[in-house]
């Protein structure tokens, strides 16, 4: 089974947002990226998948050279190789065309990616490259097991409740927790990540249609207002009466 | 041209989220000088439709076929599809529901349009232009984003737009058909299970959110949790460790790794506030937090606080609770 796993690489999770002067563009500075938190159920699940079925694991990253340490990362963690397209992402129907073009030259029998890039919170890549290749995406999903060697029973959560889905490979899903526990690479891992090929790809002619133009931050809370546990009571009354949410 | 709102239909009923949407795109038509359309998929009953007159919407479009009463991406995708062809929509309006992002991403590549998921506010126009703002970086920052593309497809964040509400108001109901056949239904789920809520409220609708951390020490304390939600007919919720922990399931947790939520009112017991867990829930409007230690990081993001035990502080909001008069 050939399976490609889609990462983002994005500010880590503590990272603190900042802008340029002009507010026009993200400020790197300082910043630490990491793989994408979701794409990492993903990856570890189709190590996993790899582990009891044998076959393989590609990962696929759309962006520049600033990314290779984490794609290595991911290498350590287990995927076999790598394949960087190499261009500045800047919007997902871009990228979209970029792992769509990927995906269909490799035949992969599963194409999986994470619910959401947690900087772009677009949520929207595996839904436009399912329909870029005409294949099923199966989104939000937290279980992902082989029915037989054609098929696989997906569950995906939706509001309130869940779905599941039997569906004939090739596919894409996206993954969130618990689909499974993300694996924290070993020293061996990080040795052999080293020599693991890592193929940097141009990428396909595409235009992007969402143009970012300027970044604002939310508006600061005027500040805690604090009530004396012995009147907790008071709480309630202040919630109806002054914040008027109840 | 027109505007064509997608309304997602659970139990007879309109999902509140898909009456913001209305709501939303009927401001867009008057902005753009046309009306608004509805197309509605699920189980709803035919005075729920002609109701979202009440939004602004002039006309509902509804496919009866029963097969859509759950959710099968290629067939709603063929159902809006055709309506939007049907109406010349030029502006496509979803809530940013699981639903609503799983369809709007494939309806984006079908219609060549340009895609805004998770918006925030109307669009401004001016010079040509179509610009949207957009949560991003998990609610630390938001985007504006111009839709460059003859037709724009935008997401609507939960709770961040008012119903409105034109009392009287209805609007007329009409077939569609989208001829749809058996491949549509290729990827139908085998079963679909839902959560036993108990007549609680599902938490990505609800507009009171209340929530517990480890400091609630076990899952045997959960009813102080449950008891201050029914009281205040809020939802509940926890934070990462609880559901690693098993004392939660999955589906409660909430932050960077899990549910993001923006209810009216979050109420987190027992949680220090880190930054993940604030990822999911700083878009909420009002904070209160209930924690022991007074420098716990939360306190930073809160509108109000009580430091203390929760042991002996949320009986005392659940009594206080009980006694509003509703
Ligand atoms: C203005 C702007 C500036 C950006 N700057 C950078 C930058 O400096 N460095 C950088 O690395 N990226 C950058 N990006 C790209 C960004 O990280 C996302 O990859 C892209 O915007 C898609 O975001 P989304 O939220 O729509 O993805 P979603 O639809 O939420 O992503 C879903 C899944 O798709 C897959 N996926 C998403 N993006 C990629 C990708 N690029 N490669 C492989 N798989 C992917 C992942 O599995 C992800 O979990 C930028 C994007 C924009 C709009
Ligand atoms: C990549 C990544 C993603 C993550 N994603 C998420 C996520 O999605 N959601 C999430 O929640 N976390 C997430 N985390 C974990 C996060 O960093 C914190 O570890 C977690 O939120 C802590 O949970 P907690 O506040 O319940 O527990 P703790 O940090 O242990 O806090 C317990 C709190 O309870 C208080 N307390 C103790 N006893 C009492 C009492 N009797 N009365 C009142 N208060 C009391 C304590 O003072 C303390 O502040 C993520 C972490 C990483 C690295």
């Amino acid at each position: 089974m050939k399976i490609l796993v889609c990462i983002s690489n994005v500010p880590d999770t503590t990272s603190k947002i900042n802008f340029t002067a002009d507010n026009k563009e993200f400020d790197k500075n300082g910043v630490q990226y990491v793989i994408n938190p979701w794409d990492e159920y993903a990856l570890t699940r189709a190590i996993e998948l790899k582990e009891a079925k044998g076959g393989t694991v590609t990962v696929l990253n759309v962006g520049e050279a600033d990314a290779e340490p984490n794609i290595r990362k991911a290498l350590a963690i287990g995927a076999d190789d790598a394949i960087r397209v190499n261009a500045k992402p800047v919007d997902a129907f871009f990228v979209a065309q970029q792992i769509a073009a990927v995906a269909k030259e490799g035949n992969y029998d599963m194409i999986l990616m994470g619910k959401e890039s947690i900087d772009y919170n677009g949520s929207q890549v595996h839904g436009m490259v399912g329909e870029l290749l005409g294949i099923p995406s199966v989104v939000p999903a937290f279980k992902l097991d082989m029915v037989d060697d054609s098929t696989a029973r997906l569950e995906r959560e939706i509001e309130g409740g869940k779905e599941v889905v039997e569906v004939k490979l090739p596919f894409v899903a996206s993954a969130q927790q618990p689909m499974s526990e993300p694996r924290i690479p070993n020293m061996r891992g990080i040795m052999t990540a080293r020599t693991k090929p890592l193929a940097v790809k141009e990428p396909v002619g595409a235009e992007a249609k969402a143009e970012y133009v300027g970044y604002s931050k939310p508006e600061k809370k005027g500040g805690v207002k604090m009530i004396d546990p012995e009147n907790a009571g008071e709480l309630i009354t202040l919630l109806r009466n002054e914040a008027k949410v109840l | 041209m027109s505007v064509l709102v997608f309304v997602e239909g659970l139990n007879g009923e309109i999902k509140k989220s898909s009456l913001e949407a209305a709501s939303y795109g009927s401001q867009v038509a008057q902005q753009l000088g046309t009306t608004a359309t509805a197309v509605a998929i699920g189980e709803v009953q035919e005075d729920a439709l002609a109701r979202l007159g009440e939004q602004g919407i002039s006309r509902v479009l509804y496919d009866a076929d029963s097969r859509l009463n759950q959710f099968v991406a290629d067939a709603y995708v063929k159902v809006i599809a055709k309506a939007a062809q049907q109406e010349n929509a030029k502006v496509l309006v979803f809530s940013n529901s699981n639903i609503g992002a799983a369809v709007g991403s494939k309806l984006a590549v079908r219609l060549n349009g340009a895609l805004a998921t998770n918006v925030t506010s109307l669009p401004k126009t001016d010079g040509g232009q179509f610009v949207v703002t957009r949560g991003v970086f998990s609610g630390k920052a938001f985007a504006d984003v111009n839709l460059a593309a003859d037709v724009k497809i935008i997401a609507v964040k939960k709770n961040a737009f008012e119903i409105t509400q034109t009392a009287g108001n209805t609007a007329t109901v009409e077939k569609l058909s989208a001829e749809l056949s058996d491949a549509d239904f290729a990827a139908a789920p085998k079963e679909t299970v839902m959560q036993d809520t108990e007549g609680g409220v599902l938490l990505q609708e609800a507009e009171i959110v209340v929530s517990g951390g480890r400091g609630l020490k076990g899952p045997e304390n959960w009813h102080l949790v449950e008891d201050l939600a029914k009281a205040l007919g809020a939802a509940t919720a926890c934070s990462k460790p609880v559901s690693d922990l098993d004392w939660r399931p999955h589906h409660e947790h909430v932050g960077q790794t899990g549910i993001t939520v923006s209810p009216n009112l979050y109420i987190a017991i027992g949680i220090s506030g880190a930054i993940q867990h604030l990822a999911g829930v700083n878009s909420s409007k009002v904070i209160v937090v209930i924690n022991k230690d007074p420098e716990a990081p939360f306190f930073k993001a809160a509108d109000y606080g009580i430091v203390g035990d929760a042991f002996e502080i949320v009986p005392k909001l659940i009594e206080a609770a009980k006694a509003l008069d509703k």
